[in-house]
């Protein structure tokens, strides 16, 4: 109960601070959508990273850590550190150029200009909204696999039906999914770009802190860093899996097993020398059988995993984070920078941010394997880990809440992109700018939010079983793969109208060919482990550039204006 | 000059990235840190520095210049 009401002072917290950032908020729809141009270095760091760190990066990492091992850092966060860098600067700061001189807000206004074609953004609005709304099922889904656990035993007479029964009386994640939705929805909807960046910044710094707290915390419960180093399961010589410690929850101490708890067994591998390995600490690729318990009926069933990660597949992971050159909220919060010299602190500090959140999580992730029964579901690992290790509600409640404020500062900036697209891109282009006063362009995005929040809440309950990571890893192969129009508009002069459709209906059909064939969300590699999307981004690069070169070049005008001649750019 | 140093580096970090020599190895540094996640660590350290040579060596100063100046205002606000 404890837990519960921190949690809830938090987001009470945080509806003061979207109070507060609407009382700053200038009543016009270019405030409304890009602050003003007036986001300076340190708000655009934080609401950047903020932003591209969801429940994917506490949640999902430390699952996938979980099931792989310590190759998720790598696979994810240190390959994202150099390329969202390299997009900053490559990318982000001319595309707020160009938006800054010729007054875009949203990607798909850019598009237009630069393509000559006002179709394209007819094609591309629904391209994006299907690709973001993944990406916010996550978020909702994450959270409410977050609460649940760490509020169990809080009330068992009302909640009686549990996800597993050793949550009865947790908070279900119907009611946390809710009340994030609405907490987000409101201080997006008063504050719009500006209450989203003051946001994210708070939230930021709570989840960078808790993060490391939570660190400390679970380190001190496995017996100091040395002692943590030693906790992940072990292959013996036999080639069973085993744990070799148990947390007592009631001396709060870690105890050796012996014997060594078996939980599995290697199935085959091409290296033969794994006695005595913590295969959670290497890469190798080994298959291995576990077996669970099914929480509902107690039945023993086994069930087959990859550890490690293959290196064909680490390779072509490089084609994921490509996906942030084309995110649009992404491109709303560098719409927001106040000159382009704020940029600067994001291209220094991003991959060190990264770096602050991630590792900790890999390495919980990992030493989790040695204390946690091998089925429990990847994403409420870390949370499992909180409760198991973590006896203290007050912190128990303040450590979740850090996990709430990841997964809440990507939820904001996503609905309030999806309120600026449909209202620019679609309503107010298709009536004209002179049709609707700018209170009713904001009421119209406002609805539209709205409007976003509920269909998100009702799919995220839908699909309320799916793997976070997996999901987040589609959701980012789409825009990977839409990646070759931004890089095409912006520095190749041949790139035409025709090839950015090309492009797009490339990455799209193939996308969708994939993500089928994945069953809808499944975790699929092609062939020796090429992953998706480096296939979907091959396409669509290569229908840009056949279809750009066999016609007509743009117009002298639109190559004047975005490729100026006296100006080097 | 600049901008091709900056390209060198990145191509250099890019390949420093597939750090096959370490894949088996589950080895810990300092106790606790497997050497894989080590160098992946140090590697992110590696992204800041060539952020910072970029924008000492590479700064788009004319992209800088070209936004500053009057703007045309041709989006829906």
């Amino acid at each position: 109960m404890t837990t519960l009401i921190v949690i809830v002072l938090y987001l009470c917290l945080l509806l003061g601070l979207g109070f507060f950032s609407s009382r700053l908020f200038r009543g016009t729809s270019k405030d409304y959508f890009v602050a003003s141009h007036s986001i300076g270095p340190f708000l655009l760091l934080m609401s950047v990273f903020g932003t591209t760190m969801t429940a994917f990066a506490l949640v999902g990492s430390t699952g996938k850590s979980f099931e792989r091992g310590i190759g998720t850092y790598g696979l994810m966060a240190s390959i994202s550190g150099l390329v969202h860098a390299g997009i900053f600067f490559l990318i982000g700061i001319r595309l707020w150029a160009f938006g800054k001189k010729y007054g875009y807000i949203t990607q798909i206004q850019f598009f237009r200009a630069r393509f000559e074609s006002d179709r394209l953004g007819y094609l591309l609005f629904p391209i994006l909204v299907l690709l973001v709304i993944p990406y916010l099922l996550i978020g909702i889904i994450g959270a409410g696999k977050t609460i649940e656990p760490v509020t169990a035993g809080a009330f068992t007479e009302i909640f009686t039906n549990p996800t597993a029964p050793q949550w009865l009386g947790g908070i279900p994640p119907w009611l946390t999914g809710l009340v994030v939705s609405l907490v987000v929805l409101t201080y997006v909807f008063l504050g719009g770009s500006r209450g989203a960046a003051y946001a994210n910044t708070f939230q930021t710094i709570v989840f960078m802190i808790m993060g490391v707290v939570a660190f400390v915390y679970i380190i001190d419960g496995l017996g100091g860093l040395e002692q943590a180093g030693k906790v992940p399961a072990r292959i013996n010589a036999k080639g069973v899996i085993v744990q070799d410690y148990q947390f007592n929850k009631q001396s709060g101490e870690l105890i050796k097993n012996d014997p060594p708890k078996p939980i599995g067994r290697v199935l085959n591998t091409d290296n033969t020398d794994l006695t005595d390995k913590q295969p959670h600490l290497s890469r190798t690729p080994i298959s291995v059988e576990f077996k669970k318990k099914n929480p509902k009926t107690g039945e023993i069933s086994s069930f087959e995993r990859e550890l490690g990660i293959p290196f064909i597949t680490f390779v072509s992971y490089f084609f994921i984070p490509l996906s942030v050159g084309m995110f649009p909220h992404l491109f709303q919060h560098w719409l927001t920078a106040k000159s382009a010299k704020a940029f600067r602190l994001t291209v220094i500090a991003h991959p060190l941010c990264i770096m602050v959140v991630w590792v900790p999580c890999v390495l919980v992730g990992a030493w989790a394997s040695g204390v946690l029964p091998p089925g429990i579901p990847p994403p409420a690992v870390l949370s499992a880990m909180l409760n198991l290790l973590v006896g203290d509600p007050v912190l128990t409640g303040l450590l979740t809440a850090g996990v709430l404020a990841a997964i809440m500062s990507s939820l904001d900036s996503q609905f309030l992109c999806l309120g600026t697209i449909f209202t620019n891109d679609i309503v107010v282009h298709r009536a004209g700018s002179k049709k609707y006063s700018d209170k009713q362009v904001i009421l119209i995005a406002r609805v539209f939010i709205v409007v976003i929040v509920a269909l998100t809440y009702v799919l995220a309950m839908w699909a309320k079983d799916a793997n976070v990571f997996d999901l987040a890893v589609w959701c980012f192969s789409g825009f990977a793969a839409l990646f070759p129009v931004v890089f095409a508009a912006l520095y190749w002069k041949r790139a035409t109208k025709e090839g950015a459709f090309a492009s797009i209906i490339a990455a799209l059909v193939t996308w969708v060919y994939f993500f089928h064939l994945s069953g809808y969300g499944g975790e699929m590699v092609i062939g020796p482990g090429i992953i998706p999307a480096a296939v979907c981004f091959g396409a669509a690069a290569l229908a840009m550039i056949i279809v750009s070169l066999i016609t007509k070049p743009p117009s002298e005008e639109t190559l004047q204006k975005f490729f100026p001649q006296v100006k080097k750019l | 000059m600049g901008k091709i140093f900056i390209w060198v580096l990145f191509v250099l970090l890019f390949t420093l990235h597939q750090d096959i020599w370490w894949w088996d190895d589950a080895s810990l540094v300092l106790g606790f840190m497997p050497v894989g996640l080590a160098f992946h660590a140090g590697f992110s350290i590696g992204c800041a520095i060539l952020g910072w040579a970029a924008i000492k060596y590479a700064w788009p100063h004319e992209l800088e210049h070209f936004a500053e100046e009057d703007s045309d205002k041709e989006g829906a606000i």
